[in-house]
């Protein structure tokens, strides 16, 4: 028997700490408890029987009361139902734009998916513009659809947007931190002079302020904020808002 | 299985590092001594449509040699790094997509397809793609005398009757792929294969080392 077979451990004890690909845990359940336990696993966590395997490395986060997930650094987007991303036409067929959202495949979008459109409606867009979207569909099997409206109908700041501006690339990281509630970059950030930003959970921001060399500056902070510990980032931004950004 | 005294489990010191590629999904290098190899793995991407899987993602590895084109030799290579990869991977999460490894030899001092196979290995780790297991390489060469060294250098290479590179897997330290060159007996082979295992488990201790400093900052 080699030494270093994987032991199975106690899942729990892991929380907050790195694992790789391959680790096995058993999922003990309470003895008291009389209802059977549940656990979700999220991204980098899959259910073998009894075992809990990790795909992905990356570090443990746990949710109240059951939810687990590992937590990665990545750059790639795939694409998942539900999230609002940042695309970009590509080109229009008979009743769809198909739209590159930066997958393995180009999403579509259907012409009647924009608030206010019919068949004598037709939306305003073009190749090459910007539009900020939902996912209805987003499986492995089937090609993603994108819709730029909510359940009600209405806009909800989706659609067609970006005459101007700047869209650039940041990790899914970072663009999952500018997009939480409270963010605390995005509250750095209000510290800067005005400016327009949309974020995508597929990695991309679109940035707009008054004048060309402040939205360059914002886009260069955000991307090397990516690394940086709060205090470090919080000087960044103070001596940015201090020059001004002529 | 039983190991004679004969043989010296010393591997050469390794480095590795990740992220250091901007274009890549995920990127790294690997140092074995002095052989250095960078990895860059983009994926899941677009594939055409005469290259696509229904079911699977489908792999493409390429080696870049130090100096020259890529012959004969390299594409032997990439087979089995293709296969190591292919069996690790978690590639039906992905069907009709496309996963590129890149290897770029920097410097080759011995052991370069064990090198090649935990850069491939750590950069598929960077980029966040789905994998059942670990993998790593480790190359045993025998010398003429019937040691049995592990990690040889290019010279230690040169002088042995044989050469074997093993790529171990991290679940249940099993043999995933091996390459052999050279003339050995039955014994030797089996020797090679316990000393690999013993090895690998030095490797994955460094991995795991690597990925923990990696992440020490946001921890």
């Amino acid at each position: 028997m080699l030494a270093g077979e994987n032991m199975l451990r106690s899942f729990k004890d892991e929380i907050g700490h790195v694992l790789l690909p391959g680790d096995a845990f058993l999922f003990d359940l309470p003895a008291t408890d009389c209802k059977p336990g549940k656990v979700i696993c999220g991204p980098g966590l899959r259910r073998n029987g009894d075992v809990i395997l990790v795909c992905k490395s990356g570090i443990l986060r746990h949710k109240m009361p059951n939810l687990f997930w590992i937590d990665a650094q990545q750059r790639r987007y795939v694409p998942a139902k539900g999230e609002s991303v940042i695309g970009i036409v590509t080109g229009k067929s008979v009743n769809v734009f198909k739209v590159d959202v930066g997958g393995s495949e180009q999403a579509s979008l259907s012409y009647l998916a924009f608030e206010g459109a019919t068949k004598r409606n037709r939306p305003n867009v073009q190749v090459g513009d910007l539009v900020h979207g939902q996912f209805t569909i987003a499986n492995k099997d089937m090609e993603p659809e994108l819709v730029c409206v909510d359940g009600g109908g209405r806009a909800s700041g989706m659609g067609v947007f970006g005459t101007g501006g700047l869209l650039f690339k940041v990790s899914l990281g970072l663009s999952r931190r500018l997009l939480a509630p409270h963010s605390e970059v995005v509250k750095d950030l209000e510290g800067l002079f005005p400016f327009e930003m949309v974020a995508g959970m597929n990695g991309r921001v679109w940035v707009k302020a008054q004048s060309m060399q402040q939205t360059v500056v914002v886009a260069s902070l955000l991307e090397s904020c990516e690394n940086m510990s709060a205090p470090q980032r919080k000087v960044l931004f103070r001596r940015a808002a201090a020059r001004g950004g002529s | 299985m039983e190991v004679d005294g004969l043989c010296s489990l010393a591997l050469r010191e390794f480095g590795c590092e990740q992220n250091l590629l901007s274009r890549p999904d995920g990127s790294a290098s690997f140092v074995q001594g002095d052989s250095s190899v960078l990895a860059g793995v983009y994926g899941p991407a677009e594939v055409k449509i005469s290259k696509e899987i229904y079911d699977r993602a489908t792999m493409e590895v390429v080696i870049q040699p130090k100096v020259g084109l890529p012959g004969v030799r390299e594409r032997a290579r990439e087979q089995c790094v293709r296969e190591t990869c292919e069996a690790a991977l978690l590639s039906s999460l992905h069907p009709r997509s496309s996963l590129s490894l890149v290897l770029q030899v920097v410097h080759d001092d011995g052991s370069l397809l064990s090198c090649c196979l935990n850069a491939a290995c750590m950069a598929l780790m960077d980029a966040g793609l789905p994998m059942g297991c670990l993998f790593c390489g480790v190359t045993c060469a025998i010398d003429p005398e019937g040691r049995l060294i592990t990690d040889p250098t290019a010279r230690q290479e040169q002088n042995s009757r044989a050469v074997m590179t093993f790529a171990i897997d991290s679940a249940q330290h099993r043999v995933m792929m091996s390459s052999t060159k050279g003339s050995f007996s039955l014994d030797e082979l089996q020797q090679c294969i316990a000393v690999s295992q013993r090895a690998s488990e030095k490797i994955f201790h460094f991995y795991r080392e690597s990925v923990r400093r990696r992440y020490s900052k946001t921890l």
